[in-house]
């Protein structure tokens, strides 16, 4: 326990001192074999920590949860160090990849302009598209479970649509719906309307044979199993749909910016920045796409957890 | 994953037989309730047409002096130049025409851009359905690489990966790359989550009782991996790769966007969308539809026949 502790102490100090080296003028671009060995010794030292790390027994009783979180963490960070080292060290030049730190620095100056990207495009374009696309998928799920014929036309043709690029009609709809952000959202609910669809008519069957019938021992009309029985059985289904939707809203919207945009917007911003070479402001912007991509889904999936806390997939 | 939900999509309750005759059966299947649903899509769609279209083609007819009765707007507007809405006669036209009568190696043949386009989607595939196996038999076999890589793997799907596209083709082009390699690497990049994620759940899929009858033979872990797992994990890697195959294209198609319209389906859509060649932009559309209507059919050919050759039950036994 110690042991290991005292080992990641001493990664975590290596990798500030590899860090801070790096930076030096005579060491730059011209980094030494010293130098190296010293970074190799210190990735095999990183690799040693993890690796027992995720072998470290937790005393007993307490959730493993801090153990599992502590170790992709400190891997990540530990990847975010040696990123850094080696493009500094090696003296990679700023527009074939810039490191971490130039990233950050750019993040931390350029902040309304981000903020004014994350809020046309995430704002405005995946969270309205994404909502109108899932509730269209929903309320057409539900005429397709309540007429059993349009169910067997329509469901075939959603997953075959499904596993269609639909990303391609963005330049079609930025020609009908203009550049602003209507044209993105209409792509992001063409994008989230089939998943939401067939999951949505998947989870409405899910609901057990003698559930139902207990339902129908109990007199209850269609509505009434639909609302007290067959959505709440559902709702894993509805979930795993609006957890997809919403990385593929973020890309929806995104890659529709590439078609044509006013001048602001995460893809505008990619694309322009890209084009200028100006990589540290793509990574910068990445970064926005990643953490609010990662967030929305960790908050849909959260509200999961409080909807169907009743799930077996939950239970202790 | 889309796909796991259809999975679980129980197959509609089998139609009663002998009542009702011919009629009741075509009722109940799946094959006249699809038709009808095509049908009434494609009704809409030339209502919608003319509605999109009308107002341009009268404006246009009334300033050329041209006769702009109820009939003649009607009848023009299946047959617009730039429509906004094209009818569909307009794009299997535009297909047959890039595709049967301009010679095959020509810029304006369809078959040229979606040779482009396939080519590096099955690179990509290739090359993403690799790292995935691999990194699959990694997790599956190593603690350390389990603890540290698998929530970065999950995590890396929360993430717009399409938007690092532009990045990759910029980064490698300045780098000396370019051509297939690039847009082959984006859709290997898509290409290699679900494969991974579907070969540590099919790898991990024998339970306590078959892995431990295999303890009992004293099997090896090669001879438990190559006797037992990976016969488990085939079933899942080919419902990954239907997966993987349809977001390569995509991946190879959002791939040919930043490095401008030099070729490819995406390149045609952005060209397409440059000139305001609608019939162009659609033909692409459905040209890209189709083609990964094709991959995905040829994955679940290739699943039958190999689940058939490791002795699954045959089709009908299923049933």
């Amino acid at each position: 326990m110690t042991r290991t502790l005292l080992l990641v102490a001493a990664v975590v100090l290596g990798s500030l001192l590899a860090v801070s080296v790096v930076h030096r003028p005579g060491v730059a671009g011209a980094a030494g074999a010293g130098f190296w060995a010293g970074i190799v010794l210190l990735w095999a030292l990183a690799t040693l920590a993890v690796h027992r790390l995720s072998h470290l027994p937790v005393p007993g009783g307490l959730p493993t949860r801090g153990r599992d979180l502590a170790v992709p963490l400190l891997f990540g960070a530990f990847m975010l160090v040696l990123w850094e080292v080696l493009i500094v060290g090696f003296g990679v030049p700023l527009v074939l990849m810039p490191p971490p730190s130039a990233i950050a620095a750019r993040f931390v100056a350029s902040i309304p302009t981000l903020a004014a990207d994350f809020w046309q495009t995430f704002v405005k374009s995946v969270l309205t598209g994404w909502a109108m696309g899932a509730v269209a998928g929903f309320a057409v799920a539900i005429v397709c479970d309540r007429v059993p014929f349009l169910r067997r036309g329509l469901l075939p043709l959603g997953s075959f649509v499904a596993a269609l690029p639909i990303i391609g009609i963005a330049p079609i709809m930025v020609m009908w719906f203009g550049f602003d952000w209507h044209s993105k959202a209409a792509v992001v609910v063409a994008m989230t309307f089939f998943p939401m669809l067939v999951n949505t008519v998947a989870g409405l069957a899910a609901a057990g044979q003698l559930e139902r019938d207990l339902m129908r021992s109990y007199a209850a009309g269609y509505w009434q199993t639909l609302f007290k029985l067959r959505l709440p059985a559902a709702l894993p289904f509805v979930f795993n749909a609006l957890k997809i939707n919403s990385t593929l809203a973020l890309i929806g919207a995104i890659v529709a910016e590439f078609f044509g945009t006013p001048i602001v917007g995460m893809g505008f911003r990619i694309s322009i920045e890209a084009a200028r070479l100006a990589l540290d402001m793509v990574w910068a912007t990445i970064v926005v796409a990643a953490v609010a991509g990662s967030a929305f889904y960790g908050l849909v999936a959260l509200v999961e957890r409080a909807a169907t806390f009743w799930h077996p997939s939950y239970r202790r | 994953m889309t796909t796991e939900a259809l999975g679980a999509t129980p197959s509609p309750p089998a139609p009663p037989t002998g009542e009702g005759g011919l009629a009741h059966t075509l009722w109940n299947g799946t094959a006249l309730p699809v038709a009808l649903v095509v049908l009434v899509i494609l009704a809409l769609w030339h209502v919608g047409t003319v509605l999109m279209n009308w107002q341009v083609v009268h404006d246009t007819r009334v300033r050329m002096d041209q006769p702009a009765g109820f009939a003649d707007v009607l009848s023009a507007t299946f047959a617009m130049e730039r429509p906004i809405l094209p009818a569909p006669h307009q794009i299997v036209h535009e297909l047959w025409r890039t595709t049967m009568e301009v010679p095959t190696t020509s810029r304006r043949s369809l078959v040229f851009h979606a040779q482009v386009t396939l080519s590096s989607a099955m690179l990509g595939f290739a090359i993403g359905t690799l790292v995935g196996i691999v990194l699959a038999i990694g997790i599956v076999h190593v603690r350390v690489l389990e603890a540290s890589l698998m929530p970065w793997i999950v995590a890396s799907q929360t993430v717009p990966i399409l938007a690092v596209a532009p990045i990759v083709i910029v980064a490698l082009g300045s780098m000396g790359l370019t051509g297939v390699l690039p847009k082959a690497i984006i859709a290997a990049y898509l290409c290699f989550f679900p494969v991974a994620i579907g070969m540590v759940k099919g790898l991990t899929s024998p339970d306590v009782l078959q892995r431990e009858l295999m303890r009992t033979w004293s099997a090896s872990p090669a001879q438990t991996f190559w006797k037992l797992r990976l016969p488990a994990s085939v079933p899942f890697l080919f419902a990954s790769l239907k997966v993987a195959v349809s977001i390569g294209l995509v991946g190879a198609i959002v791939g040919e966007l930043p490095t401008g319209a030099q070729a490819g389906l995406g390149a045609r859509l952005l060209a397409g969308s440059y000139f305001g060649q609608t019939v162009q932009m659609w033909a692409a559309l459905f040209a890209a539809a189709i083609l990964a209507a094709v991959l995905v059919f040829a994955m679940g050919a290739v699943e039958r026949i190999v689940l058939r050759i490791m002795g699954a039950r045959p089709e009908g036994a299923r049933r």
